[in-house]
């Protein structure tokens, strides 16, 4: 379980995010929806300690770890996985390395199962002899996918993504929305996805919580969501609507 | 309006101040992961990646600044009859200064400013986020290794500099100004001891950790978006020639 209690985040004397209470469950898919600069990303750097919170509390599992050091973060952080908005792949290192990153830093396994897992990983998220190839020779989406692969070869529980879908096209947005579900069930991760995405939101999650100029002004399952009488809720569902009129 | 002024020098002061004490942190914090987790092969590959790039600059610097030291001198002392002095007199500045603060200065420019590229780089990128996430210590990875690399090209390479700048001297004393090879070398070996070249070594390891600790800091504090690693790079080399040039003096005060 996930649980942010009363944080609040500023940058010198802007405050990004005021007073977030949230509560995540294990094993559920919660998206985290919010226009732009609203503090969403924020709020996933703080869950998973890259930044840390001006006040409050942030739990993970039975460990609060915002004022934990470095070294006793990376214990938690072994257990979460992160998609970057950008893939942040190690452009210096070859697709499989980068999957196989995390297994060679932390474990003794030998090489032939490393290869195993990583080869694994890539099938899971539908690529398929890309192993050899320099992370800048990918497409896009192939590099979101990658991300992917990576973030999940250490099987962890929590995986965090930081727009999945943004800047690919309509198919491929669906197609790493599909992934996300999948490897949701398959690993039985909890998952956190922040997306400005309503209609991904709306495929993926169990939950969704929306961020507007820093406050959570809504969290609840996504059939209740679309009832909420809030017209900063009800403009993000606009969109949608007219997305699908056009 | 003075008073206006006087806040703004203080300003100034007071970042200056601020970037020394988050240098020194990060030097620490660095010396801290020396131990911890050696990375042999990644040490290698930075050892070869930054050292061969430099080689032939280095050479060409040394070279020409022999040349013209050689050129410089032989004329004058030759005409106070003084020309078994030339050799020592041009090893000994080489060895002592002009070898590791000129290869010191090649080295802030493309060692120094390569270092910064790639972390700027990657921290625009998020790659160093990324390495965070896997729980992996960025210093630990990225740094200590650059830093060592650093603490042995260097010295290396100003031997080496140090060797073909008193060649290029050799060559100018023999050809054009007429001394005999024999005499060259003798005063070399007369004028010279061995600490007029260790020293010049442990200037360059002091050198070497600049430049890695420079790079390094301007490549994690670049500012952000593509023009930031370009600014971030400018940065590195001018402080690096400056912190070398301001340590040169203090640690020629101290050794000889
Ligand atoms: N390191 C930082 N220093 C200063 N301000 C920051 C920093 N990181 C974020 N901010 C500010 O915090 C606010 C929220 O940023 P954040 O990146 O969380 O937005 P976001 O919801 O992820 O937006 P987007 O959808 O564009 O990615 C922005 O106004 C941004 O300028
Ligand atoms: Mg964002």
């Amino acid at each position: 379980m996930i649980r942010l209690v009363d944080v609040c985040k500023s940058f010198g004397d802007k405050e990004v995010l005021h007073h977030i209470n949230l509560t995540i469950e294990d094993g559920e898919t919660l998206a985290i929806i919010g226009g732009s600069g609203s503090g969403k990303s924020t709020l996933l750097r703080l869950l998973i300690g890259l930044i840390r919170p001006t006040s409050g509390e942030i739990w993970i599992g039975d460990t609060e770890i915002s004022r934990l050091s470095e070294a006793e973060l990376d214990k938690v952080r072994l257990h979460m996985g992160m998609v970057f908005q950008y893939s942040a792949l190690f452009d210096s290192m070859t697709v499989g390395d980068n999957v196989a990153f995390g297994l060679r830093e932390h474990t003794d396994m030998p090489e032939k199962e490393v290869q195993r897992i990583v080869e694994e990983k890539l099938n899971l998220v539908g690529l398929e002899n890309v192993a050899h190839r320099m992370p800048n020779e990918l497409s896009g989406g192939m590099k979101k996918r990658v991300s992917l692969a990576r973030a999940i070869a250490f099987e962890p529980e929590i995986v965090f993504y930081d727009e999945p879908s943004s800047g690919l096209d309509p198919i491929m947005t669906e197609k790493i929305d599909e992934l996300i579900s999948h490897t949701q069930q398959a690993l039985n991760v909890t998952s956190v996805v922040v997306t400005h995405d309503m209609a991904s939101a709306c495929r993926i999650a169990d939950r969704i919580a929306m961020v507007y100029e820093g406050e959570l002004i809504a969290v609840d399952t996504v059939e209740n969501f679309k009832n909420i009488r809030d017209e900063r809720v009800q403009a993000f569902f606009h969109t949608l609507r007219t997305v699908k009129e056009a | 309006m003075l008073l206006k002024l006087l806040e703004l020098v203080g300003a100034f002061v007071m970042r200056r101040l601020e970037e020394f004490g988050t240098i020194v942190l990060l030097y620490r914090d660095t010396m801290r992961e020396l131990g911890h987790r050696p990375r042999p092969r990644h040490i290698l590959s930075q050892m070869s990646h930054l050292g061969v790039d430099s080689l032939l600059i280095v050479s060409l610097t040394l070279l020409f600044t022999g040349v013209v030291f050689t050129l410089q001198t032989a004329d004058i002392l030759i005409k106070f009859g003084a020309q078994g002095t030339i050799g020592g007199i041009i090893s000994i500045a080489i060895g002592r200064e002009l070898g590791p603060v000129l290869v010191g200065v090649v080295c802030a420019g493309r060692v120094g400013s390569a270092i910064t590229a790639e972390i700027s780089t990657m921290k625009v990128t998020e790659q160093i986020d990324a390495l965070r996430v896997m729980a992996v210590n960025p210093v630990n990875y990225l740094i200590v290794p650059r830093m060592l690399a650093c603490m042995i090209v260097v010295p290396i390479l100003t031997v080496f500099g140090d060797v073909i700048g008193v060649l290029g001297g050799w060559v100018i004393a023999v050809y054009y100004s007429g001394i005999s090879s024999y005499l060259y070398m003798n005063s070399i070996h007369t004028f010279v001891e061995v600490f007029d070249l260790t020293g010049g070594v442990i200037k360059a390891i002091f050198f070497g950790n600049v430049i890695a600790v420079l790079g390094c800091y301007y490549g994690l504090h670049s500012p952000d978006g593509a023009e930031g690693v370009g600014k971030a790079t400018t940065r590195t080399v001018v402080s690096s020639i400056i912190a070398i040039f301001i340590l040169n003096a203090i640690l020629t005060f101290i050794l000889y």
